[in-house]
C-alpha cells in the first residue's frame, strides 16, 4: 500500500480491559502488563464484597472475596492497587456504584499521600444506581438516598476533582438485562435528567455552575451484534442529548454539550458452544461504535471471547485489546471525516429512534420520573418483558446464533480442548488470606481515630452534609470498606428493589412455535398435581452477592407460564433464607442461579442447610457460568441438575424439571 | 382420629416450623380423598388451641399500595413486642396455565432463623370459592401456631367480602392520590372494613389530605345516616409509611382495639359464620350445582352448616358429614 499523502489520523479512543482478581498486589501486577501492552486507561473490576460494602470476613462475602474482580477493604488495599502507577497521568475507569464515593475518597487519599494533587486525578466513577436496580444489583440503598449520595459526589467533584467523570450513566446493563435500542436510550438518558434535577433542587452548585456539571455527566453504553442499528443507536443518543441540555438545562457550550461515552460491548450475546466465534462477534460490535466519527466512543473495553465459560485468562483479554489495535492503528477508520453524514438510510433510522426515545422519555416523566418508576417495578418490568421476548425468538430459531440455534456442528476446537484450563481459577487461599488481613488491619490501626471519623460520617449523612469530605477522613483514618457501608446502612436503611416478574405480561409474547410444547408441558403439571395433591411448586433462589439476575427472572417467568406456582425473592439471598423460605412455601423443587463463580462455596452450603431441615428429598438445581468439573462435583454431592448457557432453551429445561419431579415421585409419594 | 395427625397437630401447636410446614402441605392438598386426613389435622388442631385464642387481621387493598411492605413492618413491630407471626400471602393472579408467580417474599428482609415469623403464599387461581376455600384451613394451621395471623391479599370488591369471613379484623389499604377511596364509597363496601390506612405516608401531605377526606367523607356518610353509625365500632383513618416504618404501633393499637370489642361470644359466633360459609364453599366444590339444590339455596345450605357447627362439628367435617347424606340420597333415588 502506498499512498503518496498520508492523513493524519484522529487520535483513538482510550483503550481499556475490564480487569482486577485476587489481591490488590496481583491485580497491580495485571495493571502493569496491561499498560506494557499498550493498553492507554485502567478499567477496575471490584470483586462483589467491595462493591456491596461488605468486608472479606462478613458471612455474606463467603466465597465472593476476590472472584469477579480485586477486593478494596481499606485504604491499604488501593495502595497496593496502584503502587508505582503515578496517579497524575492515569486514567482510571471503576466500576463502583453503592460504594462509589468510599472508592473515590479512598483513591483521592492515595493520591494525596503520595503527593498527586486531586485537581490533576482523572478518571470515572460508576455511580449510576438506577441501573443497579434494573440489571446489575450492587445498590444498597433506596433510590432516593441513592440519587442523594450522587449529587453530593458530583457537587463535590465539579471543583475539587475537575477532571474526574463523577457519574457514567449507564445503559449498557440495561441492554443485558434485555433493552431494546429505544429502551437503552430512554431510561439512561432519564436517569441522566433525575441526577441532574436532583444536583439542581439540591443546592450544593451555584446555578451558573450547572453547564460545567452537565459536561461532567459521561455515559456507558453497550454495543450489540446488530452494529448497523447500534451505530445508529449513538448518533441518536448524541442528539437527544444534545436537545435535553440545551432546552432543559439551559447549556450554551456546545463542548459541554458533547455526548460523551465509554464503551464495553455486549456480553449478552457471547455463546458458551463454539466460543471462538465470540472474537469475531466481539470485533463486529466494537464497529459500531467506532465506525461513525460524529458518534464514537471516548473509551472501549472488549470482552474475552471466553466469558461465557468463566473468568477470561490474561492471554485471552490480550486478545480482546489487539483487536482495538488493529482497528485503531493498522486501518484507515481514523483517517475520515464521518463516513455516515448525509446518509438518509442512516438519519431515517435515527429519526425513528430519536422520536421513539423521545416519546418513551416523556411517558416516565409522566410517571413521575425513573425513581417512581424504579419503586413501581415499571421499568423492571418491562426489561424483564423485554428479554423474554429476545430469548423467545432465540428459542423458536427467529434470531439466529450461529453454533447456538444453526450451524451447530462443529470440529473438535483445539482452543477448549482442555477446558477446565481455559479459564482462570481464583485460588481458594485467596479468600482466607484476606479474611486474616482484614483482622489483622483492624487491630494495628487507632481504634480511636476510627470510631471518631465513623462518628463524624454518620453525623454527615445524617445531617445531609456532603458525604465525601468525611468519607475521605474515614479513609486516611484506616476505617474499613465494610464499616463505611454499614455507617450508611445504619442512618439511611437497606432496600430490596421490585423484582419486575411477577407484574410481566406473558401470554402474549408466546412465539408461536413453542405453543405446542407449552401445552404439553401444562398438561404434565397437571398430571404431576393429581399426584401431589396441589400445584407442583418451585423456588427460585439467588444467593450469594451477584446481582445479576436475568438468568434467575427467565427461569421463574418461564416456570410460571407452564404451570408452576413460582416463589422467587429476589437477588442477594442467604442459604440459609433459601432453605427457610423452601420450608416455609413448602416447595417440591429448588432452582438456583449464580453467576459470580462461587456456586462451590454456596451450593454445598444450601445442600447441608436443606438436610439439616429435613428437606433431602427436595431436588436441587442449579443454574449459572459453571465449568464442567464442577459440574460433575456439585452433581456428585447431591444437585440434581446443573444447566449452563448452552441449555438456552427454556422450555428444554422446563420438561426436563417436569420429569425430574415425576421420577422423584415414581417410588413413593415424596411427602 | 389418626394419631399421626394428633401428633402432627401438637408439633404445629409448638410452633415447630417443619410441622406448620407439612400441615399446610397437607391442608393445601385438593384430592376429596384427602378430606378426611384434612378432617383429622384439623379438628386435632381445634383442639390445641381455644377458639378466642389469638388475632386475625386481613390486609386488603388494590395493587401497588404497599401491602407486602406494610405486611413486613407489622410482622416486624409485633416480632419486637414479643409476638409470634403467621403470614398467609394470597395470591389471587389468575393465569391460564394455573401457574403463579407469588413475589411477596421479596419485599420482605426476614431472619431466617427467627422461630416466631413464619410465611407462606398460596395462589387461589382458579380455585372455586376463591379465598374463602383455600385460605381458611391454612390459616386454622397458622393460628394455632402463632399468636398473631396475618392475611395479605389483592383486590377490590368481592376480596373484601371473601377476607372478612376469615379474618376478626379487615384493614383496607390505599394510597393517597388514588381516587380509590371515592370509588369505595360509591360502591358501598365501606361497611366491611374495621380499620383504614392510607399507606405510603411518606408521600407527607398528600398522605394526610387522603386521610382527612377519607374521615370527612365517613363523617358525611354517617350524618346520612348511611355510614358505621349502626356499628358498636368507629371505622378509623390511620397514616402509615411501610416505608419509614411511622405509623405502625398506632395501627397494631388499632388492631388490638376493635379485636376487642369482641365478646367471647360474639367472637365464636363470627368464627361460626366463616367456618359454615367454608363449610358450604367446600360442599359446593365436591357437589357442584345439584348439590347446591339438594340443600335448597346457598343460604340454606350456609344455615345447615351452621346448625352443624353449633353442635361442635368443624367445618370439613360438617361438609364431609353433609357430602355422605347427599350420596346417600342420591344412592336412594337410584
Amino acid at each position: 500500500m502506498t499512498t503518496t499523502s498520508k492523513k493524519a489520523k484522529e487520535r483513538p479512543w482510550i483503550m481499556r480491559t475490564y480487569a482486577g482478581h485476587s489481591t490488590a498486589a496481583a491485580s497491580n501486577e495485571l495493571y502493569r502488563t496491561n499498560l506494557a501492552k499498550g493498553q492507554t486507561g485502567l478499567s477496575v473490576a471490584f470483586d462483589l464484597p467491595t462493591q456491596t460494602g461488605y468486608d472479606p470476613d462478613h458471612p455474606l462475602a463467603l466465597g465472593e472475596v476476590g472472584k469477579v474482580g480485586v477486593p478494596v477493604s481499606h485504604i491499604g488495599d488501593m495502595r497496593a492497587l496502584f503502587k508505582g502507577l503515578p496517579l497524575d497521568q492515569m486514567n482510571t475507569s471503576m466500576t463502583i456504584n453503592a460504594t462509589a464515593p468510599w472508592l473515590l475518597a479512598l483513591y483521592i487519599a492515595v493520591a494525596e499521600e503520595t503527593g498527586v494533587d486531586r485537581k490533576l486525578l482523572q478518571g470515572t466513577t460508576q455511580n449510576d444506581l438506577v441501573k443497579e436496580y434494573l440489571s446489575r444489583g450492587t445498590y444498597i440503598f433506596p433510590p432516593g438516598a441513592s440519587l442523594r449520595l450522587t449529587a453530593d459526589m458530583i457537587a463535590y467533584t465539579v471543583n475539587e476533582v475537575p477532571k474526574w467523570n463523577p457519574t457514567n450513566v449507564c445503559s449498557y446493563h440495561l441492554q443485558e438485562a434485555g433493552a431494546t435500542p429505544v429502551q437503552e436510550l430512554s431510561y439512561s438518558l432519564a436517569t441522566a435528567i433525575a441526577v441532574l434535577d436532583a444536583v439542581r433542587a439540591g443546592g450544593q452548585v451555584p446555578e451558573a455552575e450547572l453547564p460545567k456539571v452537565v459536561g461532567r455527566i459521561s455515559f456507558f453504553v453497550n454495543a450489540g451484534i446488530r452494529f448497523l442499528e447500534e451505530m445508529c443507536k449513538m448518533r441518536a443518543f448524541t442528539q437527544v442529548w444534545d436537545r435535553i441540555t440545551k432546552e432543559r438545562y439551559g447549556v450554551e457550550d456546545a463542548n459541554m454539550r458533547r455526548f460523551r461515552y465509554g464503551v464495553q460491548v455486549n456480553s449478552l450475546g457471547l455463546t458458551e458452544p463454539q466460543p471462538e466465534n465470540n472474537i469475531i462477534r466481539i470485533v463486529l460490535e466494537m464497529l459500531g461504535v467506532t465506525l461513525s466519527k460524529d458518534a464514537r466512543c471516548r473509551a472501549l473495553q472488549l470482552p474475552a471471547w471466553n466469558e461465557a465459560l468463566g473468568l477470561p485468562r490474561p492471554w485471552d483479554q490480550q486478545w480482546s485489546l489487539r483487536a482495538q489495535q488493529i482497528l485503531a492503528f493498522e486501518t484507515d477508520m481514523l483517517e475520515y471525516e464521518d463516513i455516515f453524514a448525509g446518509s438518509h438510510v442512516v438519519e431515517g433510522k435515527v429519526r425513528e429512534m430519536v422520536e421513539a426515545a423521545e416519546r418513551e422519555i416523556a411517558d416516565i416523566e409522566a410517571r413521575g420520573g425513573v425513581i417512581e418508576a424504579v419503586e413501581s417495578g415499571y421499568l423492571k418490568q418491562r426489561l424483564v418483558e423485554s428479554n423474554a421476548t429476545r430469548l423467545r425468538s432465540i428459542e423458536a430459531g427467529e434470531q439466529i446464533v450461529v453454533g447456538v440455534n444453526k450451524y451447530i456442528e462443529t470440529a473438535p476446537s483445539p482452543l477448549t480442548e482442555n477446558l477446565d484450563e481455559a479459564i482462570l481459577t481464583v485460588d481458594p487461599k485467596v479468600e482466607r488470606a484476606a479474611v486474616d488481613a482484614i483482622k489483622e488491619w483492624r487491630n494495628k490501626r487507632d481504634a480511636k481515630a476510627v470510631s471518631d471519623a465513623l462518628t463524624k460520617l454518620r453525623d454527615a449523612v445524617r445531617k445531609g452534609d456532603n458525604i465525601m469530605p468525611p468519607s475521605i477522613e474515614a479513609a486516611k483514618a484506616g476505617v474499613t470498606t465494610g464499616e463505611w457501608a454499614q455507617a450508611l446502612r445504619q442512618v439511611i436503611g437497606e432496600y430490596r428493589a421490585p423484582t419486575g416478574v411477577s407484574g410481566a405480561r406473558m401470554d402474549q409474547l408466546q412465539a408461536p412455535g413453542n405453543q405446542e410444547k407449552i401445552i404439553g408441558l401444562r398438561a404434565r403439571l397437571t398430571e404431576l398435581e393429581k399426584q401431589l395433591g396441589r400445584r407442583p411448586k418451585m423456588l427460585v433462589g439467588k444467593p450469594g452477592l451477584d446481582g445479576h439476575s436475568n438468568g434467575a427472572e427467565q427461569i421463574a417467568l418461564k416456570a410460571r407460564d407452564v404451570g408452576f406456582e413460582v416463589v422467587y425473592e429476589g437477588i442477594r439471598v442467604t442459604p440459609e433464607q433459601i432453605v427457610a423460605s423452601a420450608l416455609e412455601e413448602g416447595v417440591h423443587l429448588i432452582g438456583l442461579s449464580i453467576l459470580s463463580g462461587s456456586h462451590l462455596e454456596l451450593v454445598p452450603q444450601v445442600l447441608e442447610k436443606l438436610r439439616a431441615a429435613g428437606l433431602h428429598h427436595v431436588p436441587l438445581v442449579v443454574g449459572g457460568i459453571i465449568p464442567e468439573a464442577d459440574a460433575r462435583a456439585l452433581e456428585a454431592k447431591g444437585v440434581a441438575r446443573v444447566y449452563t448457557p448452552k441449555d438456552f432453551a427454556l422450555n428444554n429445561i422446563m420438561s426436563d424439571l417436569v420429569e425430574l419431579l415425576a421420577a422423584r415421585l415414581r417410588p413413593h409419594a415424596a411427602e | 382420629m389418626p394419631q399421626s395427625e394428633v401428633e402432627l397437630a401438637a408439633r404445629v401447636a409448638q410452633a415447630e416450623k417443619l410441622a406448620v410446614a407439612t400441615a399446610l402441605n397437607s391442608v393445601e392438598d385438593r384430592r376429596p380423598a384427602s378430606l378426611p386426613l384434612i378432617e383429622a389435622l384439623l379438628r386435632a388442631l381445634a383442639s390445641m388451641r381455644s377458639v378466642d385464642y389469638g388475632q386475625r387481621v386481613g390486609l386488603t387493598g388494590p395493587p401497588g399500595v404497599g401491602k407486602s411492605t406494610l405486611t413486613a413492618a407489622l410482622a416486624r413491630a409485633q416480632r419486637e413486642k414479643g409476638l409470634s407471626v403467621g403470614v398467609l400471602a394470597v395470591d389471587p393472579s389468575s393465569t391460564r396455565s394455573g401457574g403463579a408467580l407469588l413475589g411477596d417474599r421479596a419485599r420482605m428482609a426476614f431472619d431466617p432463623h427467627d422461630a416466631g415469623l413464619f410465611v407462606r403464599s398460596v395462589a387461589t387461581a382458579g380455585d372455586l370459592g376463591g379465598l374463602t376455600y383455600s385460605a381458611n384451613a391454612a390459616i386454622q394451621v397458622l393460628a394455632a401456631a402463632y399468636d398473631r395471623v396475618i392475611v395479605e391479599t389483592t383486590g377490590v370488591g368481592q376480596t373484601e367480602t371473601d377476607v372478612e369471613q376469615v379474618v376478626d379484623t379487615v384493614c383496607l389499604v390505599i394510597q393517597p392520590g388514588s381516587g380509590d377511596v371515592l370509588q369505595f364509597i360509591k360502591a358501598g363496601i365501606m361497611e366491611i372494613p374495621d380499620v383504614i390506612v392510607v399507606n405510603k405516608g411518606d408521600h407527607g401531605r398528600l398522605a394526610q389530605r387522603a386521610a382527612a377526606d377519607l374521615a370527612g367523607a365517613l363523617d358525611r356518610l354517617r350524618t346520612a345516616g348511611m355510614g358505621d353509625e349502626a356499628r358498636s365500632w368507629k371505622l378509623p383513618v390511620l397514616v402509615t409509611s411501610a416505608r419509614d416504618r411511622t405509623g405502625i404501633s398506632e395501627l397494631i393499637e388499632a388492631f388490638e382495639a376493635h379485636r376487642a370489642t369482641f365478646t367471647a361470644e360474639g367472637l365464636a359466633e363470627k368464627r361460626r359464620q366463616g367456618g359454615a360459609n367454608w363449610a358450604a364453599s367446600l360442599f359446593v366444590r365436591l357437589h357442584g350445582e345439584h348439590g347446591l339444590r339438594f340443600c335448597g339455596d346457598r343460604a340454606q345450605l350456609v344455615a345447615q352448616m351452621r346448625r352443624r357447627l353449633e353442635q361442635s362439628e368443624q367445618p370439613v367435617g360438617a361438609a364431609l358429614a353433609l357430602s355422605d347424606a347427599y350420596l346417600r340420597s342420591l344412592r336412594s333415588i337410584g
